[in-house]
């Protein structure tokens, strides 16, 4: 059985092919990052238009690479949400159509439960129960994950997702916008002892955060300089150092709350170096295991749908009436009505 | 009196500015907001909210372009428009609908909607003070006159 699987939530066209047993075939991503670049940031209905001229020709693509007919093809699985809503319908009415002209069930993904089991495509797998940390730029959340479609939140943020720090902090020292890997770059060079920014909720008990505040610290801490490159770096170095020290004290006590032994970190802001060497630091120093996918999988990619709808064969639908969420809350998912054995 | 201008200590006092922007309109509005990154926008929009009561997270729309919320019977929709490249793009999000109904509506970064969006009943402008943040609050026409009129006494310094 091999799952075609189609993720086009924002700015990037990815197509999959996963096979039961042998796991990932292949997969491909086209990112509409430089077509955004020259507006600022993510153009919602440019966005639309770029997956409908990319998805059908990169399917036909990455089926000749692979050398499978269509005809091998036994679920397609896309993500319907959450995500921005006219870039989520053409890959739910691409994936539907093709299921309905193939013949075969179609299967409806949560973009979050993608990024959340896609540790799970690297070998050693974090192996249930887990703490997830899902970061990105539109989500910060710890969620204990007991089984496929079993998640309790255990804390989110109460305003700006870390990614969304990331990108307007980067803004408000001149990166440009979105500018949080930018930001990331400068840090590095940064001293991280010119500023020191705040570690927002850490004094309270619980696992919300709240990064907001941080643009007021950054813009603050800007203004008192003399805006050069060194300062930029130090400021960079300061806001960085403060995000991965408050995210890194929450896992902490997620960890502990729960009494799990494995973290996992999924999301875009998970490929960032600083926030991966602190926690591996961390989880040589107390014990625990550390998993997050190489880099590929940590932003969005197809991977991960075709891969998270490998466990949810049972939800598949052949009707090929859709909806799609753009706002979708993990906690609404229920667990996976049947799990198949594969690798 | 056509604007009005207030000081914002801190955090309360945005919370405090976003409640007496609710009791004013009575949740009804073309309200624009305006002012630069952590200005107190959604700051802002978090006060109002909660003088709604609603309890959940309040987070910037800036991805999602708009966060609807229902706690006073009808809508309370909070815009962000900075990633529009183009008015005609709020033809494609249904603007006219939110338009159409009896709402507040609040637009961060209205002039990316330009000639597509009425004029604001109410223009909000945030801005960085050495201490807090200075809030401006000028009408559109005349029903943002009227807010203006309605505007809680304790809440100006």
């Amino acid at each position: 059985m091999i799952i075609l699987g189609i993720e086009t939530s924002c700015d990037e066209t990815g197509v999959a092919l996963y096979h039961l047993e042998q796991g990932l075939l292949g997969h491909l991503l086209y990112s509409q990052t430089a077509t955004h670049a020259l507006y600022g940031g993510v153009v919602p209905e440019l966005a639309s238009r770029d997956h409908i001229q990319k998805l059908l020709p990169m399917v036909a693509e990455l089926l000749q690479q692979q050398q499978i007919a269509s005809s091998e093809i036994s679920h397609v699985a896309y993500t319907a949400g959450p995500g921005l809503i006219g870039a989520l319908l053409v890959g739910a009415s691409v994936a539907r159509a093709l299921a309905f002209g193939w013949q075969i069930p179609a299967i409806a993904i949560h973009h979050m439960e993608g990024h959340l089991l896609a540790p799970m495509l690297e070998r050693p797998a974090p192996s249930f129960p887990f703490v997830a940390l899902l970061v990105s730029g539109g989500h910060t959340q710890l969620v204990a994950v007991k089984g496929v479609g079993d998640y309790q939140i255990l804390g989110e943020s109460l305003d700006d997702a870390a990614g969304e720090a990331f990108d307007k902090t980067a803004k408000l020292l001149g990166l440009g916008y979105p500018g949080g890997p930018a930001l990331a770059r400068i840090a590095a060079n940064g001293d991280s002892s010119a500023f020191h920014f705040p570690r927002p909720m850490v004094d309270r008990p619980g696992l919300d955060f709240s990064f907001s505040g941080l643009k007021t610290f950054t813009m603050t801490s800007w203004r008192a300089t003399n805006q050069d490159a060194t300062s930029q770096a130090n400021i960079a170095r300061a806001f960085e150092d403060a995000v991965v020290d408050t995210i890194t004290i929450k896992c902490k006590r997620a960890l502990k709350e729960t009494g799990y032994r494995q973290l996992v970190l999924a999301g875009g802001v998970s490929a960032n170096r600083h926030l991966q060497q602190t926690l591996r630091a961390v989880a040589d120093q107390e014990g625990f295991d550390l998993f997050y996918p190489r880099q590929e999988f940590c932003t969005d990619n197809a991977a991960m749908i075709a891969h998270a709808a490998a466990y949810r064969l049972g939800d598949a639908l052949r009707h090929h009436c859709f909806e799609v969420h753009p706002r979708w809350p993990l906690s609404q998912l229920q667990p996976a009505k049947d799990l198949p054995k594969h690798n | 009196m056509e604007s009005l201008t207030l000081l914002l200590a801190n955090e309360e006092a945005t919370h405090a500015a976003g409640a007496a922007l609710l009791s004013a309109t009575n949740g009804i509005g073309l309200i624009a907001l305006q002012g630069d990154l952590g200005s107190g926008k959604t700051t802002l929009v978090r006060g109002l909210l909660r003088a709604a009561g609603y309890q959940g997270r309040v987070k910037s729309p800036t991805y999602t372009l708009v966060e609807p919320y229902s706690e006073i019977g009808h809508g309370i929709y909070h815009f962000d428009l900075y990633r529009l490249a183009d008015p005609e793009e709020l033809e494609y999000i249904g603007i006219r609908d939110y338009l159409e109904e009896k709402a507040l509506i609040l637009l961060e970064w209205p002039e990316r909607g330009e000639g597509l969006l009425p004029t604001a009943d109410l223009t909000l402008m945030l801005s960085y003070q050495a201490f807090g943040r200075k809030l401006q609050i000028i009408a559109g026409n005349p029903y943002g006159l009227e807010i203006i009129k309605k505007w809680p006494e304790q809440t100006i310094f």
